[in-house]
């Protein structure tokens, strides 16, 4: 079990070695073969934690910069518009307003950022790298070299990303979907612009996702402790397993079709541009015969399972915060598993629901609203059970659950709302408004988010050996709980009333009675770049609190802050390379709380008998 | 009815088949508002009932009811009635049954960079030969001016788009550049208009006035500004209106 961990660098801690690593030699690595190359699963999930979280809040400053536009259009953006302008030139930001180049580029990359470098790699590159070699037992993945790899790919598509800001002609600009064929014309003057890097970028992060699903899939598989049975493993495992074959199913499409996008642009090949373009008066000297429709496949295709990629890991959390809380079983386990994995299925099949309007017949959109419909119910069983689970708990109020338990509503208005865009004819009238927008936010921002809170408040204690403050943790809570709602929930009242996405002076075109878009409608995109802001204010007691509590904060006094029943809970604190002093064996299932008769109310996975 | 569909504060309808597109919408609203009051209601009263403090010692079986697996069964089920008694007839009447486009107000709309153009058939009923070769700004439909059916036929750029009141029109809608997405919020229209293919998309304005086109897929920096206008006017302006376009021809837009 040991022989992928045999070339590792062994770890200072030789005392937490134990008997099985005796025949080691022990010498203390440089900081760079500690910190940078290590191949420890854990130091590579705090490493993609520490990333994803600086690109979060770099997604959300974008978003900020946009948010000044829609509310106060034509103004320049306040204490960084000209630092913008020297930065990135008169065309982005003239005087510090931003132009409309400047809104479609940081749309762009919001999107993408958010998507691929954020939110994707915090829930499996974080949590999964950490998380999963411990709750299963496991000494370290599979792969450990292959896992360093992988993050050392992803780090690397962030800073192709990150330099395509400072290019001429700035960066991607045709939304995070990039259709062609506007992401070949977009930008004629440069040869190498944005949309290269954006694609060099993704080729990177596709890559690194690939190699990490592999590593996930192998560890799960193979590296389960004795004992641990497919039906014991924690609900985390399950949601990261599914994911892990998300990733290695959806994307070798996408890759393929990037690399398509990049010969276009630069080698004039035409997969994705028709024959008989004419741009700005001049016909398009490319061969034509392509289809801008199959980008569209290519990219939904894997679009919409990221969708569950983004989810299913926040919902595993939250089902090992909520077990924890309630101090009892999750209700219907088997039944979170099966829905789990049908999700994992039926994902492959409703990608097309995203092209509704491209000229779809009935048939085909029947076929695609029929399977829309139906992923519908694993989605809704998930948060029965989870919604279930509390009846008959002892609930623990503390942060990390706060942040859990809020993930269910929230996510369940995310759900819901994904009900009108599923049907066709009612997304005749939604399409590309401001609705669709409001609809993916609450499931990713005020549910995903909520989850990633949930886990770090939980698992902190885990990695570092302190605790995070309880009070700047509620704090931060009520916040977060109140501005991402009222910065989600207006705009599901924009989009009814006719309001559009994408638009760079905030809808200001449509004022007026050919819509019916009325003043006060427009005037809540100020309120909600208010509450973005006040959202961005209650994040610094987050920040202050994650980064304080390394010193500051309360040492656990117990390896079992939480009483937790899985194994990632039943190792020193923080966990040594190799992770546990004995080899763990599986007894029991995950969530064996105040099990009538046992002496505590928790019983872990290992404790025998 | 109408009061509850007010509460969705929709743009006014203009079209006939809006209003059913309007109903669906609401009855998924229904669904989505009971399901979440009655999920919400059991949480918080659920999270209050079982705190540490009133419940110290938590129940090792949970929840004994199967009234979730019976309210699964009828979510399924109300989907189902939604899909295939609304979604799916709505939208086969919407887009697979065009009108004979000979008796029909049937005119060709090209999206470009950025601004909506409509090319109308004249008085012969008959579009003029188009190719590739002669399209450019002012001709984005390339038609070739000099076919004998072209004469009257006639373009619209950057000018409101006539059709009579409560007459079927079918518009085709296409793109020179990069996908757009014509959409007309009051009349319940939306079609992707993608270069390489023309879809055709019917509907039936039922109130005159003007009713503005926009641009519902990011198309480039002035996406925003990309907007159009259908005039919907009574049948004798139309007539009136179509005349003196007609008479005038594409020899009036080649030239502008």
């Amino acid at each position: 079990m040991n022989t992928s961990t045999a070339h590792a660098p062994a770890h200072s801690t030789a005392s937490a070695h134990g008997a099985d690593h005796g025949h080691h030699e022990h010498h203390e690595p440089g900081f760079w073969q500690k910190y940078i190359f290590s191949t420890d699963h854990k130091v590579i999930g705090i490493q993609y934690a520490v990333t994803s979280l600086l690109f979060l809040l770099f997604g959300f400053l974008l978003m900020m910069a946009m948010r000044w536009q829609l509310a106060y259009p034509g103004k320049p953006i306040p204490v960084i518009g000209h630092a913008l302008q020297a930065a990135l030139g008169d065309d982005m930001a003239n005087n510090g307003v931003m132009q409309a180049d400047l809104y479609n580029v940081f749309g762009a990359m919001h999107g993408t950022i958010m998507v691929f470098l954020a939110i994707v790699p915090i829930l499996f590159g974080a949590f999964g790298n950490y998380v999963t070699p411990l709750q299963i037992g496991a000494p370290d993945m599979a792969f450990p070299r292959l896992n360093m790899a992988s993050y050392h790919l992803y780090f690397l598509g962030g800073i192709v990303m990150l330099a395509s800001f400072f290019i001429p002609g700035g960066a991607a600009k045709s939304g995070w979907t990039s259709y062609s064929p506007l992401a070949t014309i977009n930008d004629p003057v440069h040869v190498i612009n944005g949309q290269t890097l954006w694609l060099i970028g993704m080729v990177l992060l596709i890559t690194s996702s690939l190699l990490g699903a592999v590593n996930f899939i192998t560890t799960i598989i193979q590296m389960r402790a004795k004992g641990m049975t497919w039906m014991r493993l924690p609900f985390f495992v399950w949601a990261q397993f599914v994911t892990a074959f998300l990733l290695l199913l959806a994307f070798p499409p996408l890759e393929a079709a990037g690399i398509m996008q990049l010969v276009d642009n630069l080698l004039k090949t035409s997969f994705f541009l028709p024959s008989g373009l004419v741009v700005n008066g001049q016909q398009l000297a490319v061969s034509g015969g392509g289809s801008p429709l199959l980008w569209q496949h290519l990219f939904w295709f894997l679009a919409h399972p990221e969708v569950y990629v983004l989810i299913l890991p926040a919902m595993g959390i939250v089902s090992e915060v909520i077990a924890n809380n309630t101090r009892k079983p999750l209700w219907g386990y088997k039944s979170l598993v099966y829905a789990t994995l049908s999700i994992g299925f039926l994902a492959f099949i409703v990608w097309a629901h995203h092209m509704y309007l491209t000229g779809m017949g009935t048939r085909i959109s029947t076929f695609f609203q029929t399977t829309t419909m139906m992923i519908s119910i694993p989605s809704v069983i998930i948060l029965t059970a989870l919604f279930i689970s509390l009846w008959g708990g002892s609930i623990r109020f503390n942060t990390p659950m706060l942040f859990a338990l809020a993930f269910l509503p929230m996510f369940g208005i995310g759900g819901l709302t994904g009900l009108p865009l599923g049907f066709n004819a009612s997304d005749i009238i939604l399409h590309d408004s401001y609705y669709v927008i409001a609809h993916f936010h609450y499931v990713v921002a005020p549910g995903t988010i909520f989850g990633v809170f949930a886990g770090l408040y939980f698992w902190y204690p885990k990695a570092t050996g302190r605790m995070m403050n309880e009070t700047l943790g509620k704090i931060h809570f009520a916040g977060s709980l109140l501005f991402m709602n009222m910065i989600f929930a207006p705009m599901f009242i924009q989009g009814l009333h006719g309001m559009s996405r994408r638009m760079y002076d905030g809808g200001s075109t449509y004022f007026g009675s050919g819509v019916g878009l009325d003043q006060h409608i427009l005037n809540l995109n100020i309120s909600i770049t208010h509450a973005a802001a006040g959202l961005g204010f209650f994040q610094l007691f987050f920040i202050f609190n994650f980064f304080s509590s390394l010193v500051w904060g309360k040492r656990v006094t117990s390896d079992n802050p939480w009483q937790a029943t899985t194994l990632d809970w039943q190792t020193p604190t923080p966990p040594p390379h190799g992770n546990f002093t004995t080899e763990p064996v599986a007894f029991r299932g995950p969530y064996e709380y105040s099990v009538p008769g046992a002496k505590t109310d928790f019983t872990p996975q290992n404790q025998a008998g | 009815m109408d009061s509850l569909k007010s509460l969705l504060q929709l743009p006014d309808v203009a079209s006939a088949h809006g209003e059913g597109l309007d109903t669906l919408l609401l009855y998924v609203h229904l669904l989505m508002v009971s399901l979440f009051v009655g999920w919400f209601s059991y949480f918080v009263y659920t999270v209050f009932k079982f705190r540490k403090s009133a419940n110290p010692k938590a129940d090792y079986v949970g929840a004994r009811s199967h009234f979730s697996s019976y309210a699964e069964v009828a979510v399924a089920g109300i989907e189902g009635l939604l899909l295939l008694g609304f979604a799916v007839p709505l939208w086969a009447k919407a887009v697979d049954k065009l009108p004979d486009p000979k008796k029909t107000l049937d005119i060709q709309i090209m999206a470009q960079q950025f601004q909506w153009n409509a090319h109308y058939k004249g008085a012969d009923n008959a579009w003029g030969k188009q190719d590739i070769k002669f399209a450019n700004s002012a001709n984005p439909f390339g038609i070739d001016v000099a076919d004998a059916s072209a004469k009257d036929d006639f373009a619209l750029l950057r000018e409101p788009f006539l059709v009579p009141v409560n007459k079927d029109v079918i518009c085709r809608i296409s793109s020179m550049d990069v996908i757009h997405c014509f959409k007309v919020p009051r009349m319940r229209v939306t079609q992707d208009a993608i270069p390489g293919m023309s879809i055709p998309l019917h509907f039936r304005p039922v109130k005159t006035g003007e009713f503005m086109i926009i641009c519902a897929q990011l198309c480039g920096n002035l996406h925003s500004t990309m907007k159009g206008t259908f005039r919907v006017v009574e049948q004798e302006e139309f007539d009136k209106w179509f005349a003196e376009k007609t008479k005038a021809g594409m020899a009036a837009a080649a030239s502008e």
